[in-house]
Parts: C-alpha cells; sequence; structure tokens
C-alpha cells in the first residue's frame, strides 16, 4: 500500500516534459502511475516505477532533480463511487489528501489510485482494515 | 554664468594646487594621529605626517579600499569622537555588512555646498521648486539633494521614491522646476506621462540631476527630448561623501570634481601607477576637508579619465568622464550597489541551495529588472508545488532585505548553469548602457 513516488523538477518551456519522458522511458523505466503539477515558471512531475530508489538514484546521473515521497497506492472497483469511499475513509478519521491521481494500469475491472495524505501509515492501516489492499 | 562659489570653482591651477596641499597635509596628520589603520599603514610605508607636504606626495601614501570599510565596521576608520557626529548613511557591502559612513556638522556643509554647486550649474536657484525623488533614508542621494537645495534657498519638494502617479501629480500641481532621481526613473516618469496622455508642457520643468547608476550620452538625449529639459549628470559615491562629488556644467562635456574637497586621480587598477590626463583607468579620491570619515586615495573601482583643460562654462576644476564601467564585478541595479558575492551569501544560508547561480539584469520599460536563476538542488525539491514556493518566497525576501532591492527568483534545472574552471560567470547584463 504504501510506496514510493518519485517526483521530477521540469522547466516549464515548451518541449521539456517530453524530452524528460523520453530520458526516462530510455533508460528502460516503466511508468505506472504519471501526474504533473504545474506553476507559471516549473512542473513538477511525480511518477510510480518499479524500485524507485535505484530508478531516482539513475535519474541523478541524468542531471534530473529527483525526491522520493510516501504515497499510498490503492486498488480500486472500475466502478462508481469506489474513489469516494476511499476518500470518505480517510476523511472521516482525520486524514489529509494532499493530492491523488490515477494509475495507468488496469486489470480486469480493478483501478489503481495514489493518494498522498499527511499520516500515511495511519492512513494504510485504516484501508487494509477496510480491505483494500495495493 | 552663475556659479556658487566664484572663487574656488574658477580659481587658478597655483591657487587650487596651495589649497589643496594645505588641506592635505592636514588631513594626512589628522588620519596619522587618530585613525590606527592609518597610523599602521604609514608606518608600515615608513611615512610620518611631514612627508606629505603637498599635492606632488599624494602618491607615496597607501590605497584604502572598500574591504577597509568592512573589516573597520562600522566606525572604526572614522577620525572624530562620537559627540561630533550628526549624521550616519550606509550602503550596501559586498558581503552584506553595509558600508557605514559618517558626518560632522562641518562635513553636512561641505557636502551640501558641493550640492549647492551642482544645483547651481545646472541652473537652479532661489525661485526654484527642486523636487526629489531619490530615496530618503540611509542611501546618500535624497538627504545629499535635499540638503543643496536647501543651501541655494531653494523650494525643496521632498517627494523620496515610489509611487510615480503621485509624483506626475506633484510635478504638475506643485510646479516642481528641477528634478533629481536616478535617469532610469526619470526615462520611467517620461513613459508613464506618455502613457497617461498627459501633455510634457503641463509640466513646469525645466532641469534635471540625474546620478547614482551609469547612463549613457543617448540616454541624455532620451530624456532631455521626452521631459523637455536639460539633463545634467551628477556623480558620487557615500564613501566620499554622496552625490556631488563631481557635477556636469552647461557644457556637458565631463563632470567637474569639488577637487577643492576630494582630489582625484585616475591610476591603472593593476600596478596602482598613476595615469595621466586622458588615459582611462580606476578613479580614486582622497578627501582632504572631511572631518568624520576622510578616506584617503580610496579606490573606487569606476573607470574614467580627467582632464585639467579649462572648461568654457569658466570653470577650471578638473573634469571627469561618465564612468564607463567599473574594475570589480559590482552592479548598479536601480541606484543600488548590488554585488554577486552578496547574492551568494544569502543562497548559501539557505542551507539546502548549492551556489549555482546567473543573475539578469535587463532594462524594461526603462527600469532595471534583475532576476536570479537558482539550480534546483535535490534538498530543495518537494513533491509539493507549495513547499517549493514557499521557499522560494523566502529566498526572494531574504535577497530582498539583504541586497536592498527585489529580484525574481527562477529555478532551473540541475547542470543548467554553466560551470567554469576559472572564474565563474555569474552576471549577464543587458542593460547595454555604454
Amino acid at each position: 500500500m504504501i510506496t514510493k513516488q518519485i517526483s521530477i523538477f521540469i522547466e516549464n518551456r515548451k518541449g521539456r516534459l517530453s524530452e524528460v519522458i523520453q530520458t526516462i522511458t530510455s533508460q528502460n523505466i516503466n511508468i505506472k502511475a504519471i501526474s504533473i503539477a504545474d506553476t507559471t515558471n516549473f512542473g513538477i512531475l511525480r511518477i510510480i516505477v518499479d524500485d524507485p530508489e535505484a530508478v531516482a538514484v539513475q535519474l541523478k546521473t541524468i542531471n534530473l532533480a529527483a525526491s522520493l515521497t510516501s504515497v499510498l497506492s490503492v486498488s480500486i472497483k472500475n466502478k462508481p463511487g469506489a474513489v469516494g469511499e476511499v476518500l470518505k475513509i480517510l476523511a472521516d478519521n482525520n486524514i489529509s489528501v494532499e493530492y491523488m491521481y490515477s494509475s495507468l494500469a488496469y486489470s480486469g475491472d480493478m483501478g489503481n489510485i495514489i493518494v498522498c495524505v499527511d499520516k500515511e501509515a495511519e492512513g494504510e492501516a485504516l484501508l487494509k482494515t477496510a480491505g483494500y489492499s495495493d | 554664468m552663475a556659479y556658487y562659489n566664484k572663487l574656488i570653482e574658477t580659481a587658478s591651477k597655483s591657487d587650487m594646487f596651495l589649497i589643496q596641499s594645505l588641506n592635505l597635509s592636514r588631513t594626512v596628520r589628522r588620519v596619522y594621529e587618530n585613525v590606527p589603520m592609518y597610523r599602521q599603514r604609514m608606518i608600515d610605508a615608513g611615512l610620518t605626517p611631514d612627508d606629505i607636504k603637498t599635492v606632488d606626495d599624494l602618491h607615496k601614501l597607501p590605497f584604502t579600499c572598500k574591504k577597509d570599510l568592512r573589516d573597520n565596521y562600522p566606525y572604526g576608520l572614522f577620525a572624530v569622537p562620537r559627540e561630533q557626529l550628526v549624521r550616519i548613511h550606509a550602503s550596501s557591502g559586498t558581503t552584506g555588512k553595509q558600508t557605514v559612513v559618517g558626518y560632522t556638522k562641518n562635513d553636512i556643509e561641505m557636502w551640501s555646498e558641493c550640492v549647492a554647486r551642482a544645483l547651481t550649474a545646472a541652473g537652479a536657484e532661489k525661485n526654484d521648486f527642486v523636487h526629489v525623488s531619490y530615496g530618503y533614508g540611509l542611501f546618500t542621494g535624497g538627504l545629499g539633494l535635499h540638503y543643496g537645495a536647501e543651501k541655494i534657498g531653494a523650494a525643496v519638494i521632498p517627494a523620496s521614491s515610489g509611487n510615480t502617479a503621485r509624483q506626475i501629480q506633484i510635478l504638475q500641481d506643485f510646479k516642481s522646476s528641477i528634478l533629481c532621481c536616478t535617469p532610469s526613473y526619470a526615462l520611467y516618469i517620461a513613459d508613464t506621462i506618455k502613457a497617461n496622455n498627459i501633455d510634457k508642457e503641463s509640466l513646469s520643468l525645466k532641469a534635471g540631476l540625474f546620478g547614482a547608476e551609469p547612463w549613457s550620452e543617448e540616454m541624455r538625449r532620451e530624456i532631455e527630448a521626452r521631459l523637455g529639459i536639460k539633463a545634467y549628470d551628477i556623480y558620487g559615491l557615500s564613501e566620499i561623501a554622496g552625490p556631488g562629488v563631481a557635477f556636469d556644467c552647461e557644457c556637458q562635456c565631463g563632470m567637474h570634481v569639488n577637487e577643492d574637497n576630494f582630489i582625484i586621480e585616475i591610476i591603472d587598477p593593476e600596478t596602482g601607477e598613476v595615469l595621466p590626463d586622458g588615459v582611462q583607468g580606476e578613479v580614486v579620491f582622497t578627501c582632504i576637508t572631511k572631518e568624520a570619515l576622510p578616506l584617503i586615495r580610496y579606490r573606487t573601482y569606476d573607470i574614467s579619465s580627467i582632464t585639467h583643460e579649462k572648461c568654457e562654462c569658466g570653470r577650471t576644476l578638473v573634469r571627469m568622464q561618465k564612468p564607463c564601467g567599473r574594475s570589480d564585478d559590482m552592479l548598479i541595479i536601480r541606484g543600488v550597489n548590488v554585488f554577486p558575492s552578496q547574492i551568494e551569501s544569502v543562497l548559501l544560508s539557505m542551507g539546502s541551495v548549492d551556489p549555482h547561480y546567473m543573475i539578469y539584469v535587463d532594462r524594461v520599460n526603462n527600469l532595471d529588472v534583475m532576476e536570479i536563476q537558482v539550480e534546483m538542488s535535490e534538498e530543495m525539491l518537494s513533491d509539493k508545488v507549495r513547499s517549493i514556493e514557499e521557499f522560494g518566497n523566502q529566498l526572494k525576501a531574504k535577497m530582498e532585505s539583504t541586497l536592498g532591492i527585489s529580484g525574481k527568483i527562477t529555478f532551473v534545472e540541475p547542470m543548467t548553469i554553466p560551470r567554469s574552471e576559472g572564474k565563474a560567470k555569474r552576471v549577464v547584463d543587458r542593460r547595454n548602457i555604454k
């Protein structure tokens, strides 16, 4: 459930996101989930990959500023209200969501969401108790 | 032809030599007796006050530089007891520490007269409204022009800097006739007047005294055309006194140095050798009438040349050309002295920042703008935009409080700022002033 997300700093200029994604994938890294937070001057690219620690080191060698953050990876059913249920459990237990996005991977009728919360260990325990897994 | 002090301003070369020599020998004796650093340096050079009798002996004395002021911060080079001080000013130094200067009552009188001579040369007299848009405060610009204008009996309008709409309203309604500010601010006022469809004929301005930053002849012509005035350069630095160390006359062919108070020399910045008239080098001043802080052979790092030829205006005071550069890395942005080393020390004080940065200075709509590009480091990076923006704001606030002017902070990707093996290039100045 708790997984490490890699955040990458990207300057806000034309074509830069594409270049960075090409660079990452050319290292044989498979991106499982992706989102970008943007501002006027820069963006923060957030990705979920296998073996994030090793990938973060690899990214630094190609001059990308990368840092690791613990987030929750939660499998949910592909049906109306599924995201709402997860968020309700967190909200009812006074856990704040900083941001969230969905994964690129689907298997059968199951999808996957990535949630960044203020208390990830507590969030993981609550969601596991409610029957969720990653 | 109006002079504030005709006797001095048109004195013969031999008279000026006598005045300078007398004042120089007195000042050297005073610093030898009252300032430990100068005493020690003269002893080290094998000199006593008796060795300095005339201006021809000046070259024997060692130089003073900005570092000496820093090493003796704040009052270590003052030559008078505290009760004689009546004013303190300060300007930014190279490492965040300010350069502190002090004045006695006589110093303020002397400085005010220097400014009064500049104002008179620009055609100001007691019927004028002198509008001072230099900042008032530790910066010498505001109060320097203020006291000079009072000295000639003009009515001072102490508008200080900022709020351009209000400045223009005052210019119109109060009938300001002489404007004092930085040349870039004068052009900004001209732009704003044009943008608001205000007829320049609705202003009563006839002349302006502009200084505190380098500007070109082209800029002078532009200000003159757009504001319908005559634009006069006024030069100075707080270490020597403030504005009024040298000034333009109506011939605009080099600034007359108030050399009865400040002896100017041009030196080779590498060897320290004194250079003859017409040859460019670093400007060095010796204060020969100052009581509180009489700096001896102070290196300004400004590059210029001098001429002793008599000016058509009748003044015999030696003339210096507009400074055309610096022999150090100081930048003058909106009249404020900025050293790249200050920016570096702020970055390092933030802990998580690598000192990889680049300073870009531009002139947009005649106002200087500064952008500081900082490489994003692993320690600064967060997954949250808010955290990075907060960090950026903290950095901006600290930069502003240290430098005295604001700048835009832009984060760039790692390794995008060029590394150099020798002296790093930290500044890209796109203002094209020369």
